[in-house]
């Protein structure tokens, strides 16, 4: 049966109603209008919907909206600290798109990443990075971005 | 809501208003927009290129993008003869129009595929491009009283030569709107470039795709739109005996369950509720007396290999040649059942009103799609309005005869009588159908004394894509082309050389999937091939300089990627290193793959180096994102991907079983591209070919072993 939640998105409250196993995914999508969180495969296999929560990359397709409680939710959009930035202007700087469908979630895993090991090795980013798919092969181009963005950052080597 | 342009978030919103001089969307329906106080509002040179008073030029991009980058290549050609900053363009996608937006190498219909979108493009957004800019000299003429010879076009403005006078291009819109567009504009010679073919061109469409602003089919949204997903047959051919909606219609949120030709839909206010919906529903299938399985097609496919085919190409005897050969060599290769898997599983929205219906998707065959969801809906093609959005990858998937997601969308529209989003699952994507078709390769070959190959029998078997659709035409002598390319013009100079196809009919849908017959030729004869080098003691690449001699352009991308790779360099124990050529869609791309075997036989790809002559680079980035992703695409199909039928389903459902190349799995990969002053060719599909083949090679001269049946798997 449906219920009222109250879930912090981006630094705003907002109150939802939804079954309690609704996936976040789709109350962040068909409720919150929240394009930037993307649906790939409902599996939690493919990272398309990465969402920050309390700063840790999560598949929301995988959370149940009872369960998120006051823990804060940022997604790609409220994504806006000095790491976000210098990430999404080394995403730019190196054209790393194709389909652009996977990027949100894959900006959501780095992001957690960085804030984690400012200056990550290869390894570092294979392990963070790789529950994110991408079918246009652009992993080069992203391992590329997020040292570009350490090393902007400070970290880098 | 029509079409979203990609640069100006903005700007789209106040087109929707309806104002907006200089953006308006209708740019390329008239000659010169009338901003309704009776001044042009812009200079609409052509059905590509509009310039408003505020100097922007908006090019309207015919092609979908899906990755690709056709939205950053095609303005540049726009830009090199109009003189402007590609920076500075507004790109928006066209309304399906085959006549105006016809691909000029298919037409008359609007498509994308086959890696064609910059080839048809080439001369026709130049000379978009050029009549613009010589409206605007011409204008420019007229207004400073000068001879236009003294004019030329720079960086957005007519410039006087004798006085150093400067007229912006906004300036001139009002004058040049009251030409009329020159029919053969002079087109820069090559050596003039200074866009095309430089490095330095930023893709358009990377702001919107990482700030979350890129419209997909599934963002779009409309008051009282439900959310549909379609419970399809479970066993290819299956049709629906009976259902039983009520336990679909209980659970909260879905609002209908309407039966459509491809099954029966759960339509919803939430994709949840409609997800659910769908698992609650019991349907009884007729299943088809033929269920096939991998395993009985591949026996029954083992005997046609026996068996003379439909003659591709008959060169010499190649039956005498093997029956005097001095060695003889024979191979059976194999390839499975691949889905398409784009990041973006098919989606389509779709509203409906009197005498109209708009669809909002990623379309590849616009102009068909448009049809299609004509007859769907009982309308007229043009009362179907196509919105095309950007796609989230589609490899072939969107472009489909059927134009199956787009029907699906409108038959639910039509039955629920509201907007409609129509949604398929990633398990549905898998198992889909729609593959690309399984096939096996049967080789038999003749070397001669100096251990040469002297014949070449290549036998294939698979279903046809081309049958039973709208292309079946092209079907000739019983050879479908799509089914052999890259096989009959092999480009090897064997005196004795036989290419035959039987393409047997089975349920599971078939379709192009990035690369086509590429896909899977590439790799049977470049894998044969080196076992014919090395049954003659030869070295894979020296045998194939000797076979390349006469083509040219084969031979000088192999040289390069093996001069790159250090082919003559050895590596240490544990790694091997393989190559392989293939020429696809008029463009030549050769790779060489370094891999590492671990103790126990785990396969790491370590680094890909890649030479292509894909014509004239027209952005040479955009070129090597297409190489690295196709060696991607290529490397996830040759080690994990399967599609495997038992009793008439597809056995995977999702990435955990349909196994894709992550980030860790990613080999290092180095693009070189070779100068050329040819007309564009294609380089979407050509990447993938040669990485299949050249990996398995690599494996051979690390371990020894032969792979000759793909996906090569975890481990050897």
């Amino acid at each position: 049966m449906r219920s009222m939640f109250s879930l912090i998105v981006n630094g705003e409250r907002h109150k939802v109603d939804a079954t309690p196993d609704t996936p976040l995914l789709w109350v962040l999508r068909d409720q919150l209008g929240m394009n930037a969180v993307k649906y790939g495969c409902g599996q939690g296999l493919c990272g398309a919907c990465s969402v920050l929560l309390d700063g840790e990359s999560v598949r929301a397709c995988q959370l149940p909206v009872s369960e998120i409680g006051g823990r804060r939710i940022v997604t790609l959009t409220g994504m806006t600290d000095t790491i976000a930035t210098h990430l999404k202007a080394a995403w730019i700087e190196l054209d790393v798109p194709q389909c652009g469908y996977c990027q949100s979630g894959q900006l959501v895993s780095a992001q957690a990443l960085l804030r984690r090991i400012p200056k990550p090795s290869d390894s570092d980013i294979d392990i963070a990075m790789s529950g994110n798919l991408c079918r246009c092969g652009t992993y080069q181009r992203i391992r590329a971005a997020i040292h570009l963005a350490a090393k902007r950052l400070g970290g880098g080597p | 809501m029509k079409r979203a342009g990609l640069m100006d978030r903005r700007s789209f919103l106040v087109v929707t208003a309806g104002t907006g001089a200089g953006l308006c969307l209708a740019v390329a329906e008239a000659k010169a927009g009338q901003s309704g106080g009776g001044e042009p509002a812009e200079l609409a040179a052509n059905a590509f290129v509009a310039i408003g008073v505020d100097g922007r030029v908006t090019v309207t991009v015919k092609h979908l993008e899906m990755g690709q980058g056709v939205a950053t290549g095609l303005p540049v050609l726009v830009a090199e003869e109009l003189e402007v900053d590609p920076a500075s363009i507004r790109v928006e996608f066209a309304p399906a129009d085959a006549k105006r937006y016809n691909n000029l190498f298919w037409g008359p219909s609007q498509g994308t595929g086959g890696s064609t979108a910059t080839a048809n493009s080439w001369e026709q957004l130049r000379k978009a491009g050029a009549a613009a800019r010589e409206m605007l000299i011409e204008a420019a003429a007229q207004l400073l009283r000068v001879d236009r010879g003294a004019l030329i076009a720079m960086n957005g403005s007519i410039v006087h030569m004798g006085s150093g006078r400067t007229l912006p291009y906004g300036e001139l819109v009002a004058t040049a709107a009251l030409l009329t567009p020159p029919a053969s504009p002079p087109l820069k010679p090559v050596s003039d470039f200074r866009l095309i073919g430089r490095n330095g061109v930023k893709r358009k469409d990377a702001r919107d795709k990482i700030d979350g602003s890129a419209r997909y089919g599934l963002d779009m949204r409309f008051p009282y739109m439900l959310t549909a997903l379609v419970a399809r047959a479970p066993v290819f051919g299956a049709k629906v005996v009976s259902y039983d909606r009520r336990a679909a219609l209980a659970v909260p949120g879905v609002e209908a369950v309407v039966a459509i030709s491809s099954g029966i839909t759960v339509a919803a206010n939430s994709t949840w509720a409609a997800m659910k919906g769908r698992d609650a529903l019991k349907i009884q299938w007729a299943e088809p007396a033929l269920r096939p399985s991998t395993d009985t097609i591949r026996g029954e496919w083992t005997a046609l290999l026996g068996r003379t085919g439909m003659p591709a190409r008959d060169e010499g005897d190649a039956e005498a040649a093997l029956a005097r050969g001095a060695r003889r060599l024979s191979a059976v290769y194999e390839v499975p059942y691949l889905a398409h898997a784009p990041m973006e599983p098919l989606n389509c929205v779709v509203r409906l009103s009197p005498g109209k219906c708009e669809i909002w998707a990623g379309c590849q065959f616009q102009t068909h799609d448009q049809a299609m969801a004509a007859k769907a809906a009982g309308l007229s093609p043009e009362q179907v309005e196509i919105n095309t959005l950007y796609a989230g990858g589609s490899f072939g998937r969107r472009a489909n005869p059927a134009s199956d997601y787009i029907v699906e969308a409108v038959e639910v529209a039509k039955a629920v009588n509201t907007p409609v989003r129509l949604m398929w699952t990633r398990e549905d994507d898998i198992r889909g159908g729609y593959y690309r078709p399984m096939f096996l390769h049967g080789f038999e070959a003749a070397l001669d004394e100096q251990g040469m190959p002297a014949a070449w029998r290549h036998r294939l078997v698979g279903q046809s894509i081309l049958e039973g659709g709208p292309f079946a035409a092209m079907i000739k002598n019983g050879i479908d082309f799509v089914s052999v390319e890259g096989a009959a013009n092999l480009p090897y100079a064997i005196a004795n050389l036989k290419v035959e196809l039987h393409s047997p009919k089975l349920p599971v849908p078939v379709l192009w999937w990035r690369s086509v017959g590429s896909s899977h030729t590439a790799f049977a004869t470049e894998c044969f091939l080196d076992e014919v080098a090395q049954a003659g003691g030869k070295d894979p690449l020296a045998l194939r300089r000797i076979l390349l001699a006469g083509q040219p352009r084969h031979l000088a991308v192999l040289e390069l990627a093996a001069a790159k790779a250090g082919w003559d360099n050895p590596l240490p124990p544990g790694k091997g290193r393989g190559l392989a050529v293939h020429e696809s869609f008029h463009s030549f791309v050769a790779q060489v793959v370094e891999i590492s075997v671990g103790a126990k036989g785990e396969i790491k790809v370590d680094r890909v180096v890649c030479a292509v002559d894909c014509g004239i680079a027209v952005t040479p980035d955009v070129i090597r994102a297409q190489m690295e992703g196709g060696i991607a695409f290529g490397l996830s199909a040759a080690l994990f991907g399967e599609i495997t039928i038992r009793d008439g389903r597809a056995e995977q459902s999702n990435f955990h079983d349909y196994r894709c190349l992550r980030m860790d799995e990613m080999p290092k990969v180095e693009v070189h591209i070779l100068p050329s002053e040819a007309p564009p060719t294609g380089v979407g599909e050509p990447g993938v070919p040669p990485v299949a083949p050249a990996l398995c090679n690599a494996i051979f001269a690390a371990t020894g072993k032969r792979i000759r049946k793909l996906p090569v798997g975890e481990r050897v």
